[in-house]
C-alpha cells in the first residue's frame, strides 16, 4: 500500500468504564472499499464516528489524507475544519434534514460552510442527484422519499464538499436485494473516481461482492 | 388579585338569570336561616370601612362592620361577613350571594336603577391631592392640564376624571385600589389624585408629602347595596337607618371612626325631613349610562372599548415579541450553555413559574419603584414579556432537544460550525414543532393582559368593567368585551394556522 489515505493506530476508546475500541490499527488506501465487519457492538461504527470527529478517542492516532487527530484530547477547531473537508459521512437512518428538499439538503453545506455560491451549489448538486439517478427527487422533501432514494440523496450529500474519503454506517441495511445490488454498483462508480470507501456492514455477501478488503472486528479490535 | 377577564362568561350568564336566581336564592334562603344577615365587604378597602382587626386577626372591625352589626340587631338577624372583592360587590349581591353589599359602596344614578339602595348613610367629598410642592399651582382639576391624575377606576371620582380630560385636557389614570395613586403621587408618577375625602384623610395619616385641596369637586354618598328583587328588606333597613339618624348611633360609629363631619347632620336632617338627596353633587348625572338606553350606552362606550382594544393588542403584540426573543435565548443558554448558565437560566424559569403574574407586575411597577421608576406601560410591558419569556423558553428548549441527534452530527461532519447546525438545522425545525403551543401563548397573553390593569394601564377588560360599572349590568358590555377578544384572537389563530401549513413538511 503506497497511498494510505486513512490511518489509526492503537485506537483506544471507552464508553465510561467500558471499552469499546481496545487498539484498533488499520491501513486504508486511496480508491479502496474497505467492508468493516463483525458482530454488534464489535466497535464497528465507533470506528467511523472517531474517523468523523463526532466520538472522541482516549489514545492512539488517526491519519486522515495527513490531518491527524490525536486521542486523549479535543479536536482543536483548525483540525476539525481540515477534517471536514477531508471526510463524508452517510448514516445509517440517513439523517437528512427534514425541513429541506432533497436538493437543498444537498447544497447546505458547500453553500453555508464552504462559500460555494448558490447558483453553482445547486448546478453541482443537480449533477450529484442526476449521478445517483435521483435528479427527479430534487424537490421532495426527506419524508417524500423512499428509503433508497433517500440514501442517494445522503450520499450526494455526503460527496457535495468533495471528500477523498467516504464512511457509510450500515448502507444494506434497509435495503432489498434489488436496491442493494444497485448501491453496490453506484459505490463501484466511486471507487473509480478514485474516492476511498469505509463501509460498516454486517451484510457478508454485499461485502463479499464490493469490498476491495474486509476487515473483522471483534471486542474492539481488528481480527 | 383575581381580575374580572376570568369571569366575564360566568358573569354574562350571571347576569342574564340574575333576576331569577336572585329572587329564588333569596327566597329559601330566607325559609331556611331567617336569623342570619350575610353582608358582603373587602376587607382588603381597609379601616375605616372593614379591616381584620389588628389585635385579633379572625375579627373585622370598621363603621361598615358597626353599620352591618347594626341593621342586623335590628332585623333580629346574625351578621355574617362575606368576603368579596370590592368592584365584584354588586354582582355578588344581584346573584343573591349576600343579602346586602357594605363596604364604602357608592350611591350613583346606576346603582339606583339596577338595585335597591338604602339611605345614604355618610355624605364624602371628591377631594384633589397634589404634592406639597405644588400645593399652591394645582388648586382645582383645571389646573392640571396635560398632568396625569390618578384615581380608583369604576368610581365617581373617575368618572369626573374622563369628563375633565374632555373639559381640561388633563389625563385621568385608573387604579385598583386606592393606596397607590397617593403612593405614586408622592414619588411623582402621577401629579394630582381624586378620591374621596375619607380616602385622602386616612392615606394622610399614613403617608406624607401631600397636601389635601380645600376645593369640594364633588359630593357623593354611602349606601347599602341590595338586590332589585330585595326592595322589602331596603325598607326595613331604611327605617333601622333613620332611627339609628335620630338617636344619634350613627353618629357614635363615624365619631369613633373619627370620619364625623358637619356635613353629616346636615344630611341626616335632609333625610329625616323626606327630602330627596340626589346621589351626586357636582357631577352632571343626566347624561349618565344607566339612565340611558342600551343602545346610546353601548354607541357612547364603544369608542373607548375601541381604544382599549388597541393598547390590548399593541401591548399584546410588543410582549410577545419580546417574550419571543427572550425565549429563545434562555432556551438556546439551557441547551447549549455552561453548567452556570445553565442553572442561572433554570431558575430563572422556576422563579418565574413558580411565582403568580400579578406579584412579579407589582414586584416590577412598585417594588422597584424607589431604584427604577418605570411608567405603567413599559413595566406591563416588560412584566409580560418576562413572565411569558420563562414559559416560552420552556418550549423553544423541548422543541430544540426534539430534533433527532443524527440530523445534528450530519450537519457537523458536512462543516457546519455549531451556531450553523443552530440557525439552519436546529432551530428552524424546532420552530416548526413550536408554532402551535407558540400560538396558543399569544392568544392567552391577549386575554392576560388584562392583568395589568393593576398597573394603572386602561384595556379592553379594565375600560369594560369601568363600562359595566356605570351601566350597572355586565351583559352588553360583556358580550361587547368577548366579541373584541374574539375578533382579536380569531385572526391570530386563522393566520397562525396558515403559517403552520406553509411550513409543515409535506406528508410522504
Amino acid at each position: 500500500m503506497t497511498d494510505v489515505v486513512l490511518r489509526t493506530e492503537r485506537l483506544h476508546l471507552s464508553r465510561g468504564t467500558r471499552p469499546i475500541l481496545t487498539g484498533v490499527t488499520l491501513d486504508v488506501a486511496r480508491g479502496e472499499l474497505v467492508a468493516l465487519m463483525g458482530p454488534s457492538g464489535s466497535g464497528k461504527t465507533t470506528i467511523l464516528r472517531a474517523v468523523a470527529g463526532l466520538e472522541r478517542f482516549d489514545t492512539g492516532t488517526i491519519v486522515v489524507d495527513g490531518v491527524p487527530l490525536a486521542g486523549g484530547a479535543p479536536i482543536p477547531a483548525a483540525t476539525l475544519r481540515q477534517l471536514r473537508r477531508k471526510v463524508g459521512m452517510v448514516f445509517q437512518f440517513h439523517c437528512l434534514f427534514e425541513h429541506l428538499s432533497a436538493l437543498s439538503n444537498v447544497c447546505l453545506a458547500p453553500v453555508h460552510a464552504h462559500g460555494v455560491a448558490p447558483a453553482a451549489a445547486a448546478t453541482r448538486g443537480r449533477e450529484l442527484l442526476a449521478a445517483f439517478g435521483v435528479e427527479h427527487r430534487a424537490d421532495a422533501y426527506p419524508r417524500q422519499l423512499s428509503g433508497g432514494e433517500a440514501q442517494r440523496v445522503a450520499i450526494a450529500r455526503a460527496l457535495a464538499v468533495d471528500p477523498p474519503v467516504l464512511l457509510m454506517d450500515e448502507p444494506t441495511a434497509s435495503l432489498d436485494p434489488e436496491r442493494r445490488e444497485e448501491l453496490g454498483e453506484l459505490l463501484q462508480g466511486l471507487l473509480r473516481q478514485q474516492r476511498t470507501l469505509v463501509v460498516s456492514t454486517h451484510d457478508e455477501e454485499f461485502a463479499r461482492q464490493f469490498a476491495t478488503r474486509i476487515v473483522r472486528l471483534k471486542n474492539g479490535v481488528v481480527v | 388579585m383575581r381580575r374580572f377577564s376570568h369571569l366575564i362568561a360566568i358573569l354574562i350568564i350571571a347576569g342574564l338569570t340574575l333576576d331569577s336566581r336572585g329572587v329564588e336564592r333569596s327566597a329559601v334562603a330566607a325559609a331556611q336561616a331567617p336569623q342570619i344577615l350575610r353582608w358582603a365587604g373587602d376587607p382588603e378597602g381597609g379601616a375605616p370601612f372593614v379591616e381584620a382587626d389588628p389585635a385579633r386577626p379572625d375579627q373585622l372591625v370598621g363603621f361598615d362592620v358597626e353599620i352591618a352589626g347594626l341593621l342586623a340587631t335590628g332585623l333580629n338577624r346574625t351578621p355574617e361577613f362575606l368576603n368579596i372583592r370590592f368592584d365584584s360587590i354588586d354582582q355578588s349581591v344581584g346573584r343573591g350571594d349576600a343579602d346586602i353589599g357594605l363596604s364604602g359602596i357608592e350611591d350613583t344614578p346606576a346603582r339606583r336603577a339596577t338595585m335597591a339602595v338604602t339611605l345614604p348613610y355618610y355624605e364624602f367629598r371628591e377631594v384633589l391631592s397634589v404634592r406639597d410642592a405644588d400645593a399652591a399651582r394645582f388648586r382645582s382639576l383645571a389646573d392640571l392640564r396635560g398632568k396625569r391624575v390618578a384615581t380608583l377606576g369604576g368610581t365617581i371620582a373617575y368618572e369626573i376624571l374622563v369628563r375633565a380630560e374632555r373639559d381640561f385636557g388633563l389625563r385621568a389614570v385608573s387604579y385598583d385600589d386606592d393606596v397607590h395613586p397617593y403612593s405614586d403621587l408622592v414619588i411623582g408618577r402621577v401629579d394630582a389624585v381624586l378620591l374621596d375625602n375619607v380616602l385622602a384623610e386616612r392615606r394622610q395619616r399614613a403617608v406624607t408629602g401631600f397636601t389635601i385641596q380645600p376645593q369640594t369637586i364633588a359630593v357623593g354618598h354611602y349606601i347599602g347595596l341590595l338586590s332589585a328583587s330585595n326592595a322589602p328588606l331596603r325598607d326595613a333597613m331604611d327605617n333601622i337607618l333613620r332611627t339609628a339618624m335620630r338617636d344619634g348611633t350613627l353618629e357614635r360609629i363615624f365619631r369613633k371612626w373619627r370620619v364625623w363631619n358637619d356635613d353629616q347632620p346636615k344630611l341626616y336632617q335632609r333625610l329625616l325631613a323626606g327630602e330627596p338627596v340626589p346621589p351626586i353633587t357636582g357631577l352632571d348625572t343626566s347624561v349618565s349610562v344607566a339612565t340611558m338606553s342600551k343602545w346610546d350606552a353601548t354607541k357612547r362606550y364603544l369608542p373607548s372599548l375601541l381604544q382599549a382594544s388597541v393598547v390590548t393588542i399593541v401591548l399584546s403584540c410588543l410582549s410577545m415579541g419580546l417574550a419571543i426573543a427572550l425565549g429563545v435565548m434562555i432556551a438556546t443558554g439551557r441547551v447549549y450553555g455552561g453548567r452556570l448558565t445553565r442553572l442561572a437560566l433554570l431558575g430563572y424559569v422556576e422563579l418565574i413559574r413558580g411565582t403568580p403574574i400579578l406579584l412579579q407586575l407589582f414586584v416590577l411597577y412598585y417594588g422597584l419603584a424607589a431604584a427604577v421608576r418605570l411608567p405603567a406601560f413599559i413595566a406591563a410591558l416588560l412584566g409580560l414579556a418576562l413572565n411569558y419569556a420563562a414559559y416560552e423558553s420552556e418550549i423553544y428548549r423541548g422543541a430544540l432537544e426534539a430534533i433527532p441527534v443524527g440530523q445534528l452530527e450530519a450537519a457537523r461532519t458536512l462543516g457546519l460550525s455549531e451556531r450553523q447546525v443552530l440557525t439552519l438545522v436546529r432551530a428552524p425545525q424546532a420552530f416548526r414543532l413550536a408554532l402551535a403551543p407558540m400560538t396558543n401563548d399569544f392568544v392567552a397573553m391577549l386575554k392576560d393582559s388584562s392583568l395589568v390593569s393593576v398597573l394603572t394601564v386602561l384595556e379592553l377588560t379594565k375600560q369594560t368593567q369601568i363600562f359595566a360599572t356605570n351601566l350597572g349590568s355586565w351583559v352588553i358590555p360583556g358580550t361587547l368585551c368577548a366579541g373584541l377578544y374574539l375578533a382579536m384572537s380569531l385572526p391570530l389563530a386563522a393566520a397562525a394556522r396558515r403559517l403552520e401549513n406553509r411550513w409543515r413538511t409535506p406528508a410522504p
